[in-house]
């Protein structure tokens, strides 16, 4: 028979509240094996950790039941703890009576009741423990970013400082992302391209990074420390070595009808095309879906003018395969469809959102930076924004959540135009202006106090097209009034969300993911880097929306979290992973079929699981008809014991 | 397709030509329009005062009425559609329930009744493709605004007609008839109801921006689902507007 300890903590108040820790106790002491019972505030505190080793020693312990938080939370650190009380780790098991028991149970009597049984449980599981031994896994030293926006060329440029190699896999023929289309950034106005191309830059001349542009992720096998990932990357039909970058390719083009996705649609390119002037790799691409050539078999026209000869019209897709330890996604953000605000009249010229505006005001944008509305080329008389379009909006049509960038880039568009044409008078209808973050709130009083921008708060109902000018029906709540405000030119803030391929990706790599379509981290607080999948990382704004700044601060912590990971030789791999009883096995292979991860291997009758491939998540051992697949720490025997004492 | 009836009283009285138009095209287009017996006015939009319960009660017998028979209750009018369809949702609540049982026990309805607009007819039992088909006089290089009001449209959880916002039942309506269809910011503004009762300027200032706004788009007419739109922005100058059955009886040849 065991001797076994059960510890229950009070958790502050957070369990002692709905739970009567005494009286847990004292039912624990009847349990047959339990030798010692006692209670804490907080077991976790060092004082905590220090009764528990103590206990082992005095009452020479071979088991411990912990009765506290959920084992996501502590596992470890009691599994530690026993560690250095001369235990297995393995002989430590924990009853969650706080997540799923005092915060969920108003009433003290049936919370105290169910920690009881709980606690019950895990302490016939434990009776039932066997010390185990975890195993080793090799840890590849390289590392693979998906989307190569600010966030992921930041956290490759970290990683491959550090030493290890790092590829990019980025979708579009450029690297760069939304911050290569922004004008000017907030709250220092500093112009987005000036600071980031020389990382663009940087990136591509790195030693230990290589660029996958135009490039998509195929298929995800392995787990931590050893991916194997396969890369598709797209047929650009131009030969990236050959290619000198001289731009006569898509000056000869005869197609120019084709919306340009970098421009947001306000102007066209050509088929061959590089997004924009400073696109690394300064390689254009076809696009097939417009390319005479390629649709016809006529023209050819690039062809004939490129005299280093890499335009290749029978290019094909190209996949390759390479193992890497981490996965770090940094897939960005999209501005959401309009579609379904239909009184905001998106359809109209002069409505436009706060990244086309980006574009408009840029030098190197579709007008050369001049403000004009797009339906008469006339300069606008007003300017009106337009504030959380589909953000903070609860109908089914938008987005719970704030968009968090829309406060700033507005008062940054507003104090632009001002600064620009002091003539243009400039409104912004808000909710309430958000503003924290170092020198946001100066860079927001400075629009309305110093350049003149008239903030009104309230919502617009409707924007009416009257040709001239917008109608737009709104209401000033501070005033108390209705009004029917008139303007030139209409920016709306347009909500953000992830972009729609981030749950394919997500998917591939069991990265989980929010309501929103946001990836989810380990921890809100203490691991907002990570994703609750081992191996894998989070870097920008698919895991929430976020500024520049922040991304960048970002996507440094998460690089850092990589090397870490990177720098260590071996990972300790988790011991509780299937095992097939052969005398039991009858040779069905239904296991082989089951499993995720391809972990079990059928020979000539009988099954064999590898032990660096199992993750232990159990769907062979429920899968077994004839119960020989075992999941050692979580084995058959094991579990029914738990039930049987709830049952009891 | 046999459907339960609901005219209305303005479809008998001032908007009597809706009401001959659309009986006349449903034979036409294959489903049958059954007049339910001795209906009475379903109280405009009075009996959505939340508190009323005594004036809704026409409105359930209607509906009681359809449910009896096993049918749909269609009707045209914008009022009555907006009335009966909020009225049957109000129905689906227990104490509704037993407060209309105080008044009349005989009413055992729980919002049973589907209620249908002549238009969702149109779309999902007959199918515009095949209005289409059936189209004689096709409206073509006619330039029509459809003009929806508010009574359709809103609230949109309970009308569910169509997106509130962008509404498109009515254009793809009027495609299928082979008229161009011009959408403008204002089609689903409120023309002012009763307003124009008390503040005839005020209802004339509101009529007048929704015709301005339909012509500044481009429309030569405009047509309404809603007999009190139809008498307010008729009254905005330079305004042309016709029941949506009138263009369906010409393009089907049925009109007299």
């Amino acid at each position: 028979m065991k001797r076994i300890g059960v510890f229950v903590c009070h958790c502050g108040t957070n369990i002692a509240a709905t739970v009567d820790v005494v009286k847990v106790v004292e039912a624990a002491k009847l349990e047959p094996g339990v030798v010692h019972a006692a209670e804490y505030p907080y077991l976790c505190s060092e004082a905590g950790q220090n009764m528990i080793i103590k206990a082992v020693d005095e009452f020479g312990l071979t088991g411990v039941v912990v009765s506290a938080c959920s084992p996501r939370m502590h596992e470890t650190t009691f599994r530690k703890a026993a560690a250095k009380a001369g235990l297995n780790p393995f002989m430590v098991e924990i009853s969650n009576i706080r997540e799923q028991c005092s915060w969920i149970h108003k009433d003290s009597k049936d919370g105290t009741e169910k920690s009881i049984i709980l606690t019950r449980a895990a302490i016939a599981k434990v009776h039932l423990n066997e010390p185990l031994h975890p195993g080793e896994s090799k840890v590849t030293k390289r590392a693979l970013v998906i989307g190569g926006g600010i966030a992921g060329i930041q956290t490759a440029l970290d990683i491959a400082e550090a030493g290890f190699p790092v590829d990019i896999v980025e979708s579009t023929p450029s690297i760069g992302g939304k911050m290569a289309q922004l004008d000017k950034t907030f709250p220092t106005l500093d112009c987005s391209a000036c600071i980031l191309t020389p990382k663009m830059v940087d990136a591509a001349a790195h030693e230990n990074i290589t660029l996958h542009t135009y490039s998509e992720i195929e298929k995800v096998e392995g787990f931590v420390g050893d991916f194997t990932i396969t890369i598709r990357k797209k047929a650009r039909y131009v030969d990236m070595k050959n290619c000198t970058g001289c731009g006569l390719c898509y000056e000869k083009c005869p197609v120019k009808k084709a919306p340009s996705e970098f421009e947001q649609g306000l102007i066209k390119r050509t088929a061959i095309y590089t997004p924009f002037a400073q696109a690394v790799p300064n390689v254009p691409v076809i696009d097939k879906t417009q390319c005479i050539k390629l649709k016809t078999g006529k023209c050819g026209l690039c062809e004939k003018v490129c005299t280093p000869k890499a335009i290749v019209f029978d290019q094909q897709d190209e996949l390759i395969t390479e193992k890497y330890g981490a996965v770090i996604i940094a897939t960005g953000y999209d501005q959401i469809s309009l579609e379904k605000f239909g009184e905001y009249s998106y359809n109209s010229p002069d409505v436009i959102t706060g990244l086309e505006f980006e574009r408009l005001t840029n030098a190197a944008g579709p007008t050369g930076g001049d403000l004009i509305r797009l339906s008469d080329k006339k300069k606008p008389r007003s300017v009106t924004f337009i504030q959380c379009i589909g953000s903070r909006d609860t109908s089914k049509r938008g987005k719970p959540y704030c968009s968090k960038i829309c406060c700033m880039y507005t008062a940054k568009h507003a104090m632009l135009i001002r600064d620009k044409y002091p003539q243009i008078e400039v409104n912004v209808f808000y909710i309430d202006v958000r503003t924290p973050g170092k020198n946001f709130d100066e860079f927001y009083r400075r629009s309305a106090e110093e350049y003149g921008v008239n903030y009104i708060k309230g919502q617009v109902g409707k924007i009416i097209d009257q040709g001239e000018f917008l109608t737009l029906q709104s209401v000033d709540m501070l005033g108390g009034k209705r009004m029917d405000l008139q303007t030139d030119l209409v920016v709306l803030a347009t909500a953000i969300e992830p972009v729609k391929s981030v749950r394919i990706i997500a998917s591939m790599l069991t990265a989980s993911i929010d309501t929103n379509n946001f990836m989810t981290e380990a921890h809100p607080k203490l691991k907002p880097v990570e994703s609750p999948t081992a191996g894998v990382f989070l870097s920008g704004v698919c895991q929430g929306p976020k500024d520049i700044p922040e991304t960048v601060a970002q996507a440094g912590a998460t690089a850092a979290k990589v090397i870490g990971l990177l720098v260590k030789d071996k990972l300790m791999t988790n011991p509780c992973t299937a095992e097939s009883n052969e005398k039991f096995c009858n040779g069905c292979s239904a296991c082989t079929k089951v499993c995720p991860y391809g972990a079990i291997a059928y020979d000539d009758g009988i099954v064999h699981v590898n032990k660096a491939l199992c993750q232990g998540c159990g769907a062979c051992a429920v899968t077994c008809p004839s119960g020989a697949m075992d999941l050692q720490g979580f084995s058959n025997r094991q579990l029914m014991a738990e039930v049987d004492a709830i049952c009891r | 397709m046999v459907f339960s009836y609901y005219p209305g009283c303005t479809l008998s009285t001032q908007a009597k030509e809706m009401d001959v138009h659309a009986r006349k095209c449903a034979e036409v287009l294959g489903f049958t329009l059954e007049e339910i017996d001795d209906w009475q006015c379903c109280g405009a939009v009075y009996p959505m005062g939340s508190d009323e319960v005594a004036s809704k009660l026409s409105a359930i017998r209607a509906l009681h009425q359809a449910k009896e028979k096993g049918q749909d209750l269609v009707t045209l009018c914008a009022a009555c559609y907006h009335v009966l369809k909020r009225i049957n949702e109000d129905m689906k609540n227990k104490e509704m329930q037993k407060t209309v049982h105080t008044y009349d026990n005989s009413l055992d309805y729980h919002g049973e009744t589907k209620v249908i607009h002549f238009m969702e007819v149109l779309q999902k039992h007959v199918g515009f493709d095949k209005l289409k088909e059936k189209t004689v006089n096709p409206l073509k290089g006619r330039k029509i605004g459809a003009y929806y009001g508010c009574m359709l449209l809103r609230p949109s959880s309970i009308l569910a007609f169509d997106d509130p916002e962008n509404p498109q039942i009515f254009e793809t309506f009027l495609k299928a008839l082979g008229a161009e269809a011009v959408e403008f910011p204002r089609r689903n503004e409120c023309c002012g109801g009763y307003i124009s009762l008390k503040q005839k300027e005020k209802s004339r200032e509101m009529a007048n921006e929704i015709v301005e706004n339909a012509v500044r788009n481009g429309a030569e007419t405009l047509i309404t689902a809603c007999p009190l739109c139809l008498y307010n922005v008729a009254k905005a100058e330079g305004s042309s507007i016709y029941y949506f059955t009138k263009l369906l009886a010409e393009a089907l040849g049925v009109k007299e």
